[in-house]
């Protein structure tokens, strides 16, 4: 009886180890390949941006800090900088938003380079727009372009498929 | 003169004599310019330019046709500021209220008075006296406003207006804000004449829209021949506790 506890204690053992030191294996592999890098989704709008991407990404900030206090204490409201023509291109297709879930243009960056964002305290996270403000479009009116773009093109056969279904 | 009737009639004028001419009305219509800019300024600034002290913003506020249980004002400023109505909040007593509708009676004579209470847009604002991070401000057109990147939600400004007129917002507000109306938890807000309608050049306020019985005119009160200008000269207006001397740009009639 005895025997057979220390036989099975063994066996425990060998596996308890194996499993912890594969564990550790997947963990030093992660580690390698860092943390997931941020999924930067493309403007909705435009091809783009007012400035370079690579200066865009160094200094948004100053430049989204300069015309925050020109507008607030001037009340000068350009848009060239504005946080509002921000949001009215990039934010997400499925969320309407910059900032609503963590795919989202502005967080997705902002999580990986852990960078706390204090501006969707007060602003919106959603554009704005004539068309917006319809209770049915509330969501996705921005895009309206877009799928009228989309309405031209030419209808694949997956489509017709399933159209004749 | 004589150089142009000594001209064919037939003649086509030369390049160079258009280009002189186009000059010519461009820098007619340069000097032209001062004398029309203040009105451009008050209705319609260009948006690279910062609000200027040309204009004053101003309301008569006509208690006389403000009418018992009409709350219209109160409605159109929640609606286009994107405050929840006191009714619809959660915790009356502390609901963020940028204007609201009250209803007096004098003891003596059983007089009734309506009228809507909002930020006076002070002069010499008591708010920006005792503001400690200089969050609270006066733009250069009038407009008394919280600068909310600099709003530490302190409440002194609260304490100090003698008109009730700001509100903390106690409560997060789950991304409910207009675009242009950025508004957050822990910051101190009031009326703010509607500064992003005046901005895009409405010039007036959702307030001022919205009502019916014609109780509340808005406008430069610095340009003399606006409508709000040209009633102050007719009407008996009042600052309400004008003892204060905060030189109000808020006036009432029939108080």
């Amino acid at each position: 009886m005895a025997g057979k506890m220390k036989r099975l204690l063994a066996l425990a053992a060998v596996i308890l180890t194996t499993a912890a030191l594969a564990w550790a294996g997947s963990d030093d592999q992660a580690k390698a390949s860092g943390a997931p890098k941020p999924v930067i989704e493309k403007a909705v709008k435009g091809e783009q941006c007012v400035e370079p991407n690579d200066f865009m990404r160094r200094n948004h900030m100053k430049l989204l800090l300069h015309q925050r206090d020109e507008t607030v204490l001037e009340g000068i409201r350009t848009k060239k900088y504005s946080l509002k023509e921000c949001i009215d291109c990039h934010a997400s297709e499925k969320t309407g938003s910059v900032a609503a879930s963590k795919d989202d243009f502005c967080v997705s960056c902002h999580s990986y380079a852990a960078v706390k964002i204090d501006c969707f305290d007060c602003h919106s996270t959603k554009p704005q727009g004539s068309v917006t403000m319809h209770p049915l479009n509330v969501e996705t009116a921005h895009y309206a372009y877009k799928r009228a773009a989309q309405a031209n093109r030419k209808v694949s056969v997956e489509e017709k498929a399933g159209i004749a279904q | 003169m004589n150089d142009m009737k000594s001209m064919p009639d037939n003649m086509p004028s030369s390049p160079e004599r258009r280009r002189f001419i186009g000059a010519a009305t461009v820098a007619a219509g340069v000097t032209l310019v001062p004398g029309v800019m203040l009105i451009e300024v008050a209705h319609g600034r260009p948006e690279d330019q910062p609000a200027s002290s040309a204009v004053r913003w101003g309301m008569l506020i006509d208690a006389t046709k403000c009418a018992t249980g009409c709350d219209d004002c109160v409605t159109a400023c929640s609606t286009e500021n994107g405050w929840t109505p006191v009714a619809e909040s959660a915790h009356p007593r502390q609901a963020p209220q940028w204007i609201r509708k009250l209803e007096l009676q004098d003891p003596l004579t059983q007089k009734e008075t309506n009228l809507p209470m909002l930020c006076q847009h002070c002069g010499d604002a008591p708010c920006i006296d005792v503001c400690p991070t200089g969050a609270s401000f006066r733009r250069a057109d009038g407009i008394v406003l919280v600068n909310r990147h600099t709003c530490i939600g302190c409440r002194y400004c609260m304490m100090a207006c003698p008109y009730k007129a700001r509100s903390l917002v106690h409560e997060p507000l789950h991304d409910t804000q207009k675009p242009d109306v950025p508004r957050g938890m822990g910051c101190v807000e009031a009326c703010t004449f509607c500064v992003q309608k005046l901005d895009r050049g409405d010039g007036t306020t959702a307030c001022a829209e919205a009502c019916t019985n014609d109780a509340i005119l808005f406008g430069d009160m610095n340009d003399p021949d606006s409508a709000i200008a040209r009633r102050l000269r007719e009407l008996p207006t009042k600052e309400v506790r004008a003892d204060l001397n905060l030189d109000l740009s808020v006036r009432y009639h029939g108080i």
